[in-house]
């Protein structure tokens, strides 16, 4: 089959959404009741809550000729399964995730665990994570390589 | 440096074989997009042009001229087509979501002449898209 590439040629990546439901709170053992009251507002609730989440992951590679894709999406969608919706859906964040015992797990932190999760994926290169809290709030974390974001 | 995105969306069939494999090959790597009679998608496309805006008109490219590219490069050759038998562009590839894109790019690239094309985004649902970017300095990605 034809390459398609032509000189000068462009930067692919292949974006793939799933989705997941988790619970969480946002507490953190370091400040007093009052600041977190303060500080995270309902989402101190003690019980906590959950959120629909919907997480984007951007890989890039090169298109192989044969098949036309970057990575086989059978392949990336068996990986994100394993290593990120499998222990995360349908858990409590703080409760069931190790890396939350500690860390307070803002939507931040959970986007850096997932690409930490995600970055040996064997079958191309993984560029950033999106994920939506909700409709309203999103958030990007592309390791230490900031240019992700460029493109 | 503003970035403008238009969005239009177009309906087109495809199917993924490889001649080169053996049917069950075939089978194995594209799954059920190697229906022969082939299948359709509502696909989305976003063309993001990066430039500065015009000190009279205040735009970075007229969004008339944007439309009608994208009408004349876009919609013309692939809505209501089968990607496979009727985009010469796409022949001998395997239509997928990242080829198509990188067809679309080097179509618009060339036609934009006011501001850059910075990115083109390509939606196959709503869960999968590819992204097509200038190649950067960066070695990884390259197609």
């Amino acid at each position: 089959m034809r390459s398609g590439a032509q000189k000068g040629g462009v930067k692919i990546e292949l974006g793939r959404r799933y989705r997941f439901a988790a619970s969480h709170r946002l507490h953190s053992a370091e400040l007093s009741e009052e600041e977190n009251g303060r500080i995270y507002g309902k989402c101190n609730n003690p019980y906590g809550h959950g959120h629909n989440y919907i997480l984007e992951v951007l890989v890039s590679g090169k298109v192989d000729p044969p098949t036309g894709m970057i990575a086989n999406l059978a392949d990336l969608d068996g990986f994100v399964e394993r290593e990120v919706l499998e222990p995360f859906d349908h858990k409590s964040l703080n409760e069931d995730v190790e890396a939350f015992r500690d860390t307070v797990p803002t939507t931040e932190n959970l986007c850096i665990e997932i690409f930490r999760r995600l970055k040996s994926f064997p079958n191309a290169k993984l560029e950033r994570v999106r994920v939506q809290e909700t409709s309203n709030n999103s958030f990007e974390y592309a390791g230490d390589n900031p240019e992700a974001f460029e493109g | 440096m503003v970035l403008l995105t238009r969005k239009i969306e177009f309906a087109a069939s495809h199917l993924y074989n490889n001649p080169d494999l053996s049917p069950e090959e075939n089978r194995r790597v594209f799954g059920k997009c190697n229906n022969p009679h082939g299948h359709g998608h509502n696909y989305t496309l976003e063309v993001t042009v990066a430039g500065d805006p015009d000190p009279v008109t205040g735009m970075v490219l007229d969004l008339k001229d944007l439309k009608e590219i994208l009408e004349r490069e876009v919609m013309q050759r692939m809505d209501h087509r089968f990607l496979n038998y009727e985009v010469p562009e796409l022949a001998g590839q395997i239509p997928t979501c990242e080829n198509i894109a990188r067809v679309i790019w080097n179509l618009l690239d060339p036609k934009i002449k006011q501001g850059r094309l910075h990115r083109v985004r390509l939606y196959e649902t709503p869960d999968l898209f590819a992204d097509c970017y200038r190649n950067g300095a960066e070695g990884a990605g390259l197609s």
